[in-house]
């Protein structure tokens, strides 16, 4: 399996005629993502990149079966855009747009819980890197090239530290099964947890990687559900040592506001939970090849 | 964005929150003639800083003449107030707040916050207000009141009515403490306020008047885009001027106090490459992440935003490119150090899209960079770039 996408997943992108939207359009179906049509209100009716354009997400769904979405909208509409995906019956909804107001985001949460557990759209970010399963489908901005297929499952905040993660398990022939872009805002569609559950519910994926930061208390709540409800090993890198209390570090959710929100209190925290801790980014490969050794 | 003390007030005045006579004022004079148009024969004198604990630092002044108004106007004016929550270089006071001095009976704690955990407003309040409110929660945390909002309903008058009970108060300061509570919520919900802290909020002498006596206010930067007015409140005397100068060209910089300068693609390979660092026995000098789309003239600017940095000793890039490229990446990194005369080793390492293309390119401008092929590489070639560096310029000072 692998989680969220396959090569079947019909797609669609949200500002799909827009040049950020167009670029990495292309870029999925270069991948070989099932990319099915886009949303750009106001243009239904084209064709771009050869593929239909509608008005309404409820029209990609309708005509072209789109069960997944990616958003590019500008961050005053992002919001609205992804509220409109969950009513039009989209089940996975990346958000790549960086800097929807935190409101913003309080309702579209809200939003969602409207919706009963299993008609629930699953948002992944806003503010991140997007979803891959390599060798079979991308719903994201990453350089696909760097992802080997395989059997860890990754999920991580940053963009950029994830795909440094990815490098140094190619490098020493380790594949992924999912990686998954949770985003650096401080309130996000998914948790650490809420992958985490995913994870430990697919087949394909043998060992589960998180990559952390600052601020929050997600990377600490996913090492609690690890502990009580995982059977697969976990294991964590949390960025930010150097990080000063109460300044922002680039990511509107990196920020140590209160106690137990510094990497240092959460990798004690995690250790304590039995999650497996990779002590420096440059060891991020290297620890989860000696998890998989022991399996 | 934080604003100062007498914004916040303006603001939650309008939203019919009492607050105590005041005025603005830029100069002594200036402060003398607001405590005559306030009246009265006791005034506060307070430093407009962004930053709380100004009482200790010298910041609150109770004058009982305009005598002493204008001398502790003259002592604030001009002044850098160091406070624990602005670092030791302090924030400069431009700004007076002159204020009618009140007669406190009570100290009382209230806030609304952001809360993570629960994706919604918090409002926190205590009958024990005039300290830190972190130090009461480690201290005495059954003492702190917490109530969550629901984002779709929005606050509700039984919620404000069990925070007045929680805060303390007589039967007939409910009603008074329901609409200030309602007040600043519907500010904090309209303005996109990330951030409102009454400390002490007060109840008055004699009277028994519920009025807030210090206000703090902050709001998120990715809403200001809608909240214009807001925006316009920025003092930008308050905030770092390299930080200021990065936001103002997309770049996200935060200075760290170290020696190793650093410029990095993405905020967790950021944090990382500091943390790196400093595993490998050095100090980062900052945090600078340039984002995703880092052309020629971004990287300049962001190698003359480090170098600014007087005590910066060596200078790492680290760029992982995904939509970026590594060519176009190194040819940027030459044509700034061409153009900027660099004056200290530079270590790069380029990972991800074209980066045959990007190391040919570094390899072939005949530049004095050290280049590295991994994180550790990178750090500890960065670390033993600035040793060097320092021990040579030690023997040219000797």
């Amino acid at each position: 399996m692998s989680i969220f996408i396959d090569e079947k997943t019909p797609m669609i992108v949200q500002g799909f005629t827009g040049k950020i939207g167009s670029f990495h359009a292309q870029d999925m179906i270069d991948y070989g993502s099932n990319l099915v049509g886009g949303v750009t209100p106001g243009k239904g009716g084209q064709t771009h990149l050869q593929r239909p354009v509608f008005n309404t997400v409820r029209e990609a769904v309708e005509q072209e079966g789109a069960e997944a979405s990616i958003v590019f909208v500008p961050p005053a509409f992002a919001a609205d855009s992804i509220m409109e995906a969950a009513e039009a019956g989209i089940k996975y909804c990346v958000s790549i747009t960086d800097g929807i107001p935190t409101q913003d985001m309080m309702k579209v949460k809200q939003f969602l819980r409207k919706f009963p557990a299993d008609k629930r759209m699953v948002l992944t970010g806003p503010n991140c890197a997007g979803t891959i399963s390599p060798g079979k489908s991308m719903l994201g901005i990453m350089p696909g090239h760097i992802y080997a297929q395989g059997v860890v499952g990754i999920v991580g905040r940053s963009g950029t530290l994830g795909y440094e993660a990815a490098d140094q398990m190619k490098a020493l022939g380790i594949g992924i099964s999912t990686s998954v872009g949770i985003g650096g805002d401080p309130i996000n569609g998914s948790s650490h947890r809420d992958i985490f559950k995913k994870f430990e519910q697919d087949d394909e994926t043998k060992v589960v990687l998180m990559i952390g930061e600052i601020g929050g208390p997600q990377e600490v709540d996913a090492g609690v559900f690890a502990s009580k409800y995982m059977n697969k090993p976990v294991i964590a890198y949390i960025a930010g040592l150097t990080a000063p209390k109460g300044r922002r570090m680039g990511h509107a959710g990196a920020i140590i506001s209160s106690a137990g929100e510094s990497a240092a209190e959460k990798v004690e925290m995690l250790q304590d939970l039995g999650v497996i801790i990779a002590p420096t980014p440059s060891a991020m490969g290297e620890t989860v090849a000696r998890v998989l050794a022991k399996l | 964005m934080d604003i100062h003390e007498y914004q916040a007030k303006e603001i939650l005045a309008a939203y019919g929150v009492k607050i105590a006579d005041g005025g603005l004022a830029y100069s002594p004079e200036d402060a003398v003639q607001r405590a005559r148009e306030i009246g009265g024969d006791v005034w506060a004198v307070k430093a407009q800083i962004h930053s709380g604990a100004r009482g200790k630092a010298g910041g609150v002044k109770i004058c009982k003449s305009h005598e002493e108004v204008e001398a502790a106007a003259d002592a604030m004016l001009g002044r850098r107030l160091v406070t624990h929550q602005t670092g030791p270089e302090g924030k400069i006071c431009l700004r007076l707040y002159i204020e009618a001095g009140t007669n406190i009976a009570k100290e009382l704690y209230f806030s609304l916050l952001v809360d993570r955990a629960h994706e919604s407003i918090i409002m926190v309040g205590s009958a024990e207000g005039g300290m830190d409110i972190e130090d009461l929660a480690e201290k005495s945390p059954e003492k702190i009141k917490k109530i969550q909002i629901d984002p779709a309903v929005g606050l509700l008058d039984f919620q404000a009515r069990e925070m007045a009970f929680a805060l303390g108060l007589e039967p007939s300061q409910i009603s008074p403490a329901v609409k200030l509570i309602s007040g600043c919520y519907r500010a904090m919900r309209d303005l996109d306020a990330n951030m409102i802290e009454i400390n002490p909020l007060i109840v008055t002498g004699g009277s028994g008047k519920l009025m807030i006596m210090d206000a703090k206010m902050g709001f998120d930067d990715n809403a200001l885009f809608r909240r214009q007015k807001v925006a316009e409140l920025r003092d930008k005397t308050q905030e770092d001027k390299r930080e200021m100068a990065a936001a103002d060209r997309g770049l996200s910089y935060v200075g760290l106090g170290g020696d190793i300068g650093c410029m990095i693609n993405g905020a967790g390979l950021a944090m990382a490459t500091m943390d790196m660092i400093k595993l490998a026995g050095g100090e980062p000098a900052n945090f600078l992440d340039v984002g995703g789309g880092a052309s020629a003239e971004r990287t300049e600017k962001a190698f003359r935003l480090v170098l600014a940095d007087e005590g910066v000793k060596a200078m790492l890039v680290n760029i992982f490119a995904g939509i970026n490229r590594c060519d176009w990446i190194a040819e940027g990194v030459v044509h700034a150090v061409k153009k900027i005369n660099m004056k200290i080793p530079l270590i790069v390492r380029l990972s991800g899209t074209n980066v045959e293309e990007g190391r040919k390119i570094i390899e072939e401008s005949g530049l004095p960079i050290i280049t590295a092929n991994t994180l550790a590489e990178a750090a500890e070639k960065a670390v033993a770039a600035r040793n060097a560096q320092v021990a040579k310029e030690a023997e040219g000072a000797a």
